[in-house]
């Protein structure tokens, strides 16, 4: 079972880049497959109406295909990744406010992400997944309440309890890496 | 450059922001702060894995359109190529603004359009929405802010000279989150001017009759 899911988690980074290198049109109707639905429900508990959650999806998939060439599997899954686009689309289409972006790290002379470090990453995701889903039912709520725009940043706990220890690590050595690679 | 960075944001500001529910105002700050922070970059990466492992559920997926892949695809075929982002400065060229905020300045230090307030202290209020406010204040090396406590949060961030208070000494980079809890007197460190971008969400408390009333007129 373990296996199985994470040679599909695998598997999305790779139709990212197959999107990306090729322009793979069945790579992207699999991620198409996968995260339109998960995309639109995200829109709609975030507060959108059908039609507004559809078009959305539409305009954040289609922002998948174009911007394929910036996505870094070392760090951050294809999950998160497609997550920060439909959060920055919410933002605009219900929001309706700017969102400032940090300065982002340009690629530095080694473009080609480690595989190594990409699958670690890849794997502590995964057990980020399943340690939410164990998570006190609780907890989860009012996790899910922060995300989906119902708790404002003061109601927020500071402690959340979520294990983010390993993930945070594994996201900083990327990060140091691609300092190191810039000089 | 990141490492001597002491004083960082909260998990909550992480987390209103990889969610993207915190005042445009506040989200500046963030952003500002990251541009030049690895550690709360990463710890960011971290939240916003979370935001990952919730919309990967597949119990709550809702059914797109029958059409929606085709209609997505004419969207890409009929999409402008994605414009390659010209950075507005060669990396070599250092600025006292990371990205974010030059954006909403419409350039770097000299570009800001500054408005005296009192003692020296000068101030450049940020266009944004209006449920935060956002200004970079420019305090002279030695001068103290007025005493005042808060009602909801402030955000400080430095980007040039260092003030202190009870809470410890704040250089370029470093960041002080205010609440209802704090009550300080932020005083510039002797010599260059100090920087910071601050936003909040409330009003601040004054304790002395001046600084109130001067508060109505400069609307911090
Ligand atoms: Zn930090
Ligand atoms: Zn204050």
């Amino acid at each position: 079972m373990n296996v199985v899911v994470e040679a599909e988690e695998q598997d999305w980074a790779a139709l990212v880049r197959r999107v990306d290198r090729d322009k793979d049109k069945a790579a992207f109707a699999a991620l198409f497959r996968h995260f339109a639905p998960r995309v639109k429900a995200f829109l709609m508990k975030s507060g959108a109406g059908e039609a507004l959650a559809e078009e959305c999806t539409q305009e954040v998939m289609a922002t998948l295909w174009q911007k394929a060439h910036m996505f870094d599997p070392s760090r951050a899954s294809v999950s998160t990744w497609i997550y920060t686009i439909a959060r920055n689309r919410k933002i605009d289409a219900l929001r309706r406010q700017r969102r400032p972006e940090p300065e982002d790290l340009p690629w530095g002379p080694e473009a080609e992400p480690d595989q190594a470090e990409v699958m670690t990453l890849q794997q502590e995701s995964e057990k980020l997944a399943k340690a939410m889903k164990k998570l006190p039912e609780k907890q989860r709520k009012l996790i899910e309440k922060a995300y989906f725009g119902d708790l404002s940043h003061s109601e927020i706990a500071a402690e959340t309890g979520l294990p983010l220890g390993t993930i945070k690590s594994r996201i900083r050595l990327a990060l140091e890496r691609l300092r190191h690679a810039m000089g | 450059m990141t490492n001597e960075i002491k004083h960082h944001l909260t998990d909550a500001l992480l987390m209103g922001y990889a969610s993207g529910n915190l005042p445009e105002a506040f989200d500046l700050v963030v952003a500002t702060h990251i541009s030049l922070c690895d550690e709360c970059r990463a710890r960011l990466g971290s939240f916003e894995a979370v935001g990952g492992a919730l919309i990967d559920e597949a119990a709550d997926a809702v059914d797109v359109n029958d059409d929606a892949l085709e209609s997505t695809l004419r969207l890409i075929e009929g999409a402008p190529k994605d414009p390659i982002r010209i950075r507005d400065t060669a990396p070599e060229a250092e600025t006292v603004f990371p990205e974010p905020l030059r954006d909403y300045v419409g350039g770097d230090l000299d570009a800001v359009r500054w408005r005296s307030i009192a003692g020296g202290v000068k101030q450049a209020v940020l266009p944004t929405s209006r449920d935060a406010t956002v200004r970079l204040l420019a305090i002279p090396g030695g001068a103290a802010m007025p005493d005042h406590g808060h009602h909801g949060t402030e955000l400080t961030l430095v980007l040039k000279g260092a003030f202190r208070d009870d809470d410890g000494l704040f250089a370029r980079g470093d960041v002080e989150v205010a609440n209802e809890d704090l009550h300080h007197t932020p005083i510039a460190e002797p010599g260059e001017v100090c920087i910071c971008l601050a936003a909040t969400d409330a009003p601040l408390r004054f304790k002395g009759i001046l600084p109130r009333i001067a508060q109505r007129f400069i609307g911090i």
